[in-house]
């Protein structure tokens, strides 16, 4: 006999913190939802809202598209958020944003946006985020999960300096892969010109958007942020297109694995410092030691003395042998026999383009090294896996 | 004699030999599936016990042995292509023979129609 298990909430690699609260809770709906009803969509619960995990053509196929022509996600759910200064230039805002996450913030462009995580007192994340330098205000994109939370972390600490303004009404949509750019420009030709992490105020199907390229896929692509209202004429002209299909989240958890970007959660957390993340990368100049705003966030002292320093354990790349999924949770071994954890799986599953599986995890520091040669318990045996260099699909953006 | 169980599997009886497999309502709910791990071929199971894994792009499930019987003989090729079962989940797509301890024990099994109507 087989257990049909409700996927664990969502079917991806899910934590208590996406499902805790919401549970009791009737879930929202994003402005696309009777849209991805007409589509046949298979809906779970994930962090509060009603979300298509698939539609009929299987998370595989979706896969697929993604990787081989374009794809359209809802990604609705995340958090939209406009911090601007209550007085004075956008740099104010900047450098008050400066104070809750290590990036270079004052230095970010107009039209440019950049990767970004809130840290806290410990040098944990509180979640990882886009900001944008827009017209007079800085944009972020938070995670869903954490959203509430976000916006109270910045109300505390930049309410004094900025107007701290919840857009959770608007919409967000993700069109990713290699057709995106053709797809789009159909629709607005002024997107082909766009770099990898510009953002321009545009129109889109005759609905103001901000249209910014950038994406959670490892591939080309935009993410089309629109009042609710244009949400779902917006995405029909996209659909409209024969290279473009919907896809669900469960294809948008693999093929963020595949490129080795982190989930929320599961592989970053406040239990885990964005030096052993490997996201050293995601730090400039300017915030580290001997930079002009050197520290000032919350938890420097650990995240430069690891940045000095290093670290004893680290996030990498897993690929397990054969063919059986090693998933979020699997303990790690050095040795196939006996001998203590020297690790956890934090993300894997199936990777479709890879054609087999993929995993991401923790490991000890002398265990970190492409090629070691590690053992994950599966099912009461220990299955070889091998250290593997990030990401497994190598990304495709148009820089 | 075609069977089926109330966790979704069906089981086609010729001889006392039972050829076993997932329902394709059952493959529905699970989604594209990427690994089947079969038992031994040799290997004697009680009503209940685990047989099989499957899992999908999201998760593991069991597949457990539905009678008591010994494996016969085992399915390889969904180990090499699990896709397989997803595609024709009762006919190229199943899972292995048990040779039934007690044929009359699968008298307690629901029909078709009983399981259809339990899917609704």
């Amino acid at each position: 006999m087989i257990e049909l298990r409700a996927p664990k909430t969502d079917g991806m690699s899910m934590t208590a913190a996406d499902a805790r609260p919401e549970q009791a809770a009737p879930l929202k709906q994003t402005p696309l939802h009777a849209l991805h009803a007409e589509l046949g969509a298979r809906m779970v619960p994930f962090a509060g809202y009603d979300m298509p995990v698939q539609y009929p053509g299987g998370i595989l196929a979706e896969h697929a598209q993604v990787r081989e022509r374009a794809g359209l996600f809802d990604v609705s759910h995340m958090g939209q958020i406009i911090v601007a200064p209550r007085s004075g230039g956008i740099g104010a805002a900047a450098l008050a944003l400066e104070t809750l996450v290590p990036m270079d913030i004052a230095g970010l462009k107009p039209g440019r946006q950049r990767y970004a995580f809130f840290t806290d007192e410990s040098g944990g994340i509180l979640d990882d985020l886009m900001v944008a330098h827009r017209d007079g205000h800085l944009l972020l994109v938070v995670n869903a999960a954490c959203k509430h939370d976000d916006l109270a972390h910045l109300q505390t600490y930049l309410a004094d300096i900025c107007d701290i303004e919840a857009r959770f009404d608007r919409a967000l949509l993700a069109l990713q892969g290699p057709a995106a750019e053709s797809v789009l420009a159909g629709l607005q030709p002024d997107v082909a010109a766009m770099r990898f992490m510009d953002v321009i105020d545009t129109e889109v199907a005759g609905f103001a958007c901000t249209v910014s390229r950038s994406g959670y896929t490892g591939e080309d692509g935009f993410e089309i942020s629109v009042q609710a209202g244009g949400a779902e004429p917006v995405a029909r002209a996209l659909l409209a297109h024969p290279h473009c299909a919907p896809i669900g989240l469960g294809a948008r958890d693999s093929l963020r694995l595949e490129a080795g970007l982190c989930l929320y959660g599961s592989d970053i957390t406040t239990e885990t410092s964005p030096i052993e993340a490997g996201l050293a990368w995601a730090i400039q100049k300017a915030r580290r030691t001997g930079g002009d705003r050197a520290g000032g966030f919350p938890g420097s002292a650990r995240i430069l003395s690891e940045l000095e320093n290093g670290v004893t354990r680290m996030r990498v790349g897993l690929k397990p042998e054969g063919k059986a999924p090693v998933r979020a949770g699997t303990t790690l071994f050095a040795s196939g026999t006996d001998g203590a954890s020297v690790g956890r799986v934090t993300s894997g599953g199936y990777g479709a383009t890879v054609g087999g599986p993929v995993a991401m995890g923790y490991v000890e520091r002398g265990c970190a090294e492409s090629g070691t040669g590690l053992f994950a318990e599966l099912r009461g045996r220990r299955v070889p896996v091998e250290v593997v260099p990030l990401p497994f699909v190598t990304a495709n953006f148009k820089r | 004699m075609l069977k089926f169980t109330e966790d979704h599997e069906w089981l086609k009886i010729e001889d006392g030999i039972a050829t076993v497999g997932i329902t394709g309502y059952a493959t529905e709910q699970l989604g594209d599936l990427v690994y089947v791990e079969l038992p031994e071929a040799g290997r004697t199971v009680d009503k209940g016990d685990a047989a099989a894994t499957v899992e999908s792009v999201k998760a593991a499930s069991d597949v457990y042995a539905p009678l008591k019987g010994e494996i016969v003989e085992v399915n390889a090729s969904i180990a090499d292509d699990p896709s397989l079962v997803n595609s024709d989940a009762m006919g190229a797509g199943w899972f292995f023979r048990l040779k039934l301890a007690d044929a009359a024990a699968a008298d307690g099994l629901m029909d078709e129609a009983a399981y259809q109507s339990m899917v609704g």
